[in-house]
């Protein structure tokens, strides 16, 4: 056994931390640590340097523009990434859609496409949901019919993240009502910016609106735009949710957050001492880190075994809630640590354009409301139940 | 034993409910508690004219209950309603003043009763995590009256009270429990600055300044430096009254969450059909009656002459709550699914609220060690 990270590994990590210390802006990455809202700018702004380093798609292969990177360096620059205060990639563009159409999709598609997203001159979002179809994403009902050359679309998405911001969905569509559920579904890339798509913001309860509604009413699709073959969107869908797992742990964004956790309760004062010092606290901290660092582990064991190739199979919903729930608990004593400072709530201080001085410690204005909303990650990506199953399924054989 | 509600209480506790069912919708809700204000003048009103803060307070100064149990009704009608309305403030230095207050400070409690002036306790301060002992704000005397100097934190509706309770330091050192004393200080005293702002939950609260706030004598509540027992002792009612909130809160958090997996279909059943949730919706259950026992003990020990015994008793209640509140509200939201993050449903805005109540008046960590500290 050896549990070091390779030379070669170690001079990576380091490669990554000096790109980020001198090309990582400041104010973003204070913004990340803050918790505070980030722009579409912002967005594209990170995208934009990582694509000139070359590090943006880094697991596409290189043919593509991709980095070529083994899964543990993906890993590393994902850590480092986090630790730095780096904003989370939007994946769907680079995550999903890429690696989709790099297998699936055909050599015009490819060329037209690809650049585009490293290039940024998309911003696509994701189709997938319907408010009848969410776990069981098969039975979505959205309908695509075929008229010459193009497809006419017609039904309601949901939960799309950032559609807001979106000219660009792909799009699960049921292109044969006959066949049974999984059977009839195509890969579609839909223009948002055509009539009869209506994007309807949703509120979601910390008063953010990163989710809409998507109404398609006799919405035309040009054929060009089915990937793979038509009927066979499920085995497309399929492999994009599997695809590209490593991330899935958020080990970095765990290990940023604990770090942040113990900053803050060294400062904020119980029975004057610091919050650290008072032994349930401490002890709650203390198994948070013991359950991180444990699962940390077990992330790396699974790259390990897929290092050589492969995709980690049903082992990432085992990472997916474990990595989820000790996020969750992590902001949760971040916003424990706050005390009644927890309660205030003021929108514009979500915020860094903010200017007035804080309601109390700093980090107490977005603490609760990043805990609320972040009470998604066990929910979406195939909720924490759902994960469930295919381990008992998949692993167990139950 | 006798679990029932007496006719008198059933009829307040049905009248409410029928009050808030009727009149105050999820929408009026949010409007108002996420309004500019974080309440309503015209629901504030009502509430007063239907009982509910006349049953908080005892005959002998103009109520009609003040019981344990009458607490309880109330709050948890509030609680099961999401009511966002200063009735905490009301109840806190309402009771302050029944329990210390002179003749003269008594008269202020028709006002309170009537709804007319809305009150809050000003205790926590910036520094402070819940502590009752850490009071740093100072009142010093001066001729005849005093002077406050300080900083309070999170005062619930503070920018709008009337009437504030104000704990400040007139002896000893920021972490003794000799020497707090209590004021009572007109919310527009010259010299106080609030700052203002909604809470995540809904509802207002603010920062208070208070510079040079001169009071008279007859601001003093109680004795002088012997705050601390005073203190504890209506902090006590709040425990009652936030338990008895919360377990409102939950009962519906947790017939709303039922009601959704009797409903929402997924691969062509009912998700109630799934072993995974029913298991989880037992618990819930579960959890949620050892809360209502929690909240009956503290009820009935809310007049226990035992400090020891009272005290645990109210602890124990918001711990409970704590705990059980916010896994009823993580538990509420994970099993609606995406739906359950959103602000059209009312039940986020529940689970809001059951999370926050752990926030006031101190948290489950708190009252453990608090429970601990007191001994057998
Ligand atoms: C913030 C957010 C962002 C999202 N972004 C996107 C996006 O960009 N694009 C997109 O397409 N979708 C997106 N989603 C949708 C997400 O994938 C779905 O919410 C998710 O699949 C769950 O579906 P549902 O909400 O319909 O819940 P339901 O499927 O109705 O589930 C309700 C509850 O039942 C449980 N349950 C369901 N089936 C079973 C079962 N068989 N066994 C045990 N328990 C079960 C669930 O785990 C859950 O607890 C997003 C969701 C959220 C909350």
């Amino acid at each position: 056994m050896d549990l070091q990270f390779t030379p070669e590994e170690q001079a990576f990590r380091s490669e990554v931390r000096a790109f980020l210390k001198d090309h990582l802006p400041p104010a973003l990455a204070a913004k990340v640590r803050a918790g505070q809202r980030l722009t579409r700018a912002d967005q594209e702004g990170w995208h934009a340097i990582l694509n000139k380093k070359g590090w943006l798609a880094y697991h596409w292969p290189k043919e593509h523009g991709g980095a070529g990177w083994t899964p543990i360096q993906k890993f590393i620059f994902d850590d480092e990434c986090a630790l730095a205060g780096g904003p989370r990639l939007v994946p769907f563009g680079l995550s999903m859609l890429g690696p989709v159409l790099i297998k699936y999709g055909n050599e015009a598609q490819k060329k037209h496409w690809l650049p585009r997203i490293l290039n940024g001159d998309d911003w696509w979002c994701q189709g997938y949901s319907e408010p009848g179809a969410g776990s069981d994403l098969a039975s979505l009902k959205t309908s695509a019919v075929r008229q010459g050359d193009h497809y006419i679309v017609n039904g309601q998405k949901t939960w799309t993240t950032q559609g807001q911001h979106a000219n660009m969905m792909f799009c699960l569509v049921r292109t044969d009502r006959a066949a049974k559920a999984q059977s009839g579904i195509s890969f579609v890339l839909i223009d948002m910016k055509q009539p009869g798509v209506e994007v309807r913001p949703i509120r979601t309860l910390d008063g953010d609106a990163e989710v809409n509604e998507v109404f398609l009413t006799d919405v035309k699709v040009p054929l060009e735009n089915l990937v793979g073959e038509e009927n066979k969107g499920w085995t497309y869908a399929k492999y994009l949710l599997t695809y590209e797992r490593t991330g899935i742990a958020g080990v970095g964004f765990s290990m940023a957050a604990l770090e942040k956790l113990k900053l803050i309760a060294s400062r904020v004062q119980k029975n004057g001492k610091p919050l650290a010092q008072d032994p349930q606290f401490a002890t709650r901290m203390a198994q948070v880190e013991i359950d991180l660092n444990n699962m940390a582990m077990t992330n790396l064991r699974v790259l390990a075994a897929v290092q050589g190739g492969g995709v980690p199979g049903a082992e990432s919903s085992m990472l997916k809630i474990r990595g989820t729930v000790i996020r969750q608990e992590l902001l949760s004593l971040i916003r424990r640590a706050m005390g009644p400072y927890a309660l205030p709530y003021i929108e514009e201080a979500q915020f860094a354009e903010y200017a007035e001085p804080p309601v109390g410690p700093k980090e107490a204005a977005t603490a609760a409301a990043a805990y609320f909303n972040y009470r998604k990650l066990s929910i979406f990506g195939g909720s924490n139940e759902i994960q469930r199953n295919i381990i008992s399924k998949m692993i167990l054989g139950l | 034993m006798n679990f029932e509600l007496d006719a008198d209480r059933r009829m307040l506790a049905d009248a409410l409910g029928r009050y808030l069912s009727e009149q105050y919708s999820a929408e009026y809700r949010n409007q108002t508690a996420y309004g500019s204000t974080g309440h309503s003048a015209e629901t504030y009103a009502k509430l007063a004219e239907i009982g509910a803060i006349g049953a908080l307070f005892p005959e002998a100064v103009g109520g009609f209950g003040g019981e344990g149990v009458d607490i309880g009704v109330v709050f948890e009608t509030l609680g099961h309603h999401l009511v966002a309305e200063p009735l905490l403030g009301a109840l806190l230095v309402g009771r302050a003043i029944t329990e210390a207050g002179s003749a003269a400070q008594r008269e202020r409690l028709e006002g309170i009763v009537a709804g007319e002036t809305l009150c809050a306790l000003a205790h926590d301060e910036p520094d402070n995590h819940y502590e009752l002992n850490r009071v740093a704000t100072t009142a010093s005397k001066s001729g005849d009256g005093w002077v406050l100097n300080g900083a309070k934190a999170v005062v619930l509706f503070g920018d709008q009270a009337q009437l504030l309770l104000v704990s400040a330091r007139t002896a000893g050192a920021v972490g003794d429990e000799a020497g707090i004393s209590l004021f009572l200080v007109p919310g527009d005293a010259a010299g106080i600055t609030a700052r203002g702002y909604g809470r995540i939950d809904g509802g207002h609260a603010a920062e208070l300044v208070l510079t040079d706030v001169r009071v008279g004598a007859d601001a003093l509540l109680g004795m002088e430096g012997a705050g601390h027992a005073l203190l504890e002792r209506i902090v006590g009612f709040g425990l009652l009254a936030l338990s008895a909130e919360s377990l409102g809160a939950m009962e519906r958090a947790k017939g709303d969450t039922l009601e959704y997996l009797r409903t929402r279909k997924q691969f062509g059943v009912p998700i109630g059909s799934f072993q995974a949730l029913q298991h989880r919706m037992a618990d819930m259950l579960l959890e949620v009656e050892q809360a209502r026992s929690a909240v009956i003990n503290a009820a009935a020990a809310i007049d226990d002459d035992d400090r020891v015994a009272r005290e645990k008793a109210l602890s124990a209640a918001k711990y409970s709550v704590g705990k059980i509140g916010t896994l009823i509200a993580e538990e509420a939201i994970q099993m609606h699914g995406g739906i359950g993050v959103t602000w059209e449903l009312p039940l986020a805005h529940y689970a809001k609220r059951l999370v926050m109540i752990d926030h006031q008046l101190g948290d489950m960590d708190h009252h453990l060690a608090r429970w601990m500290a007191l001994g057998a």
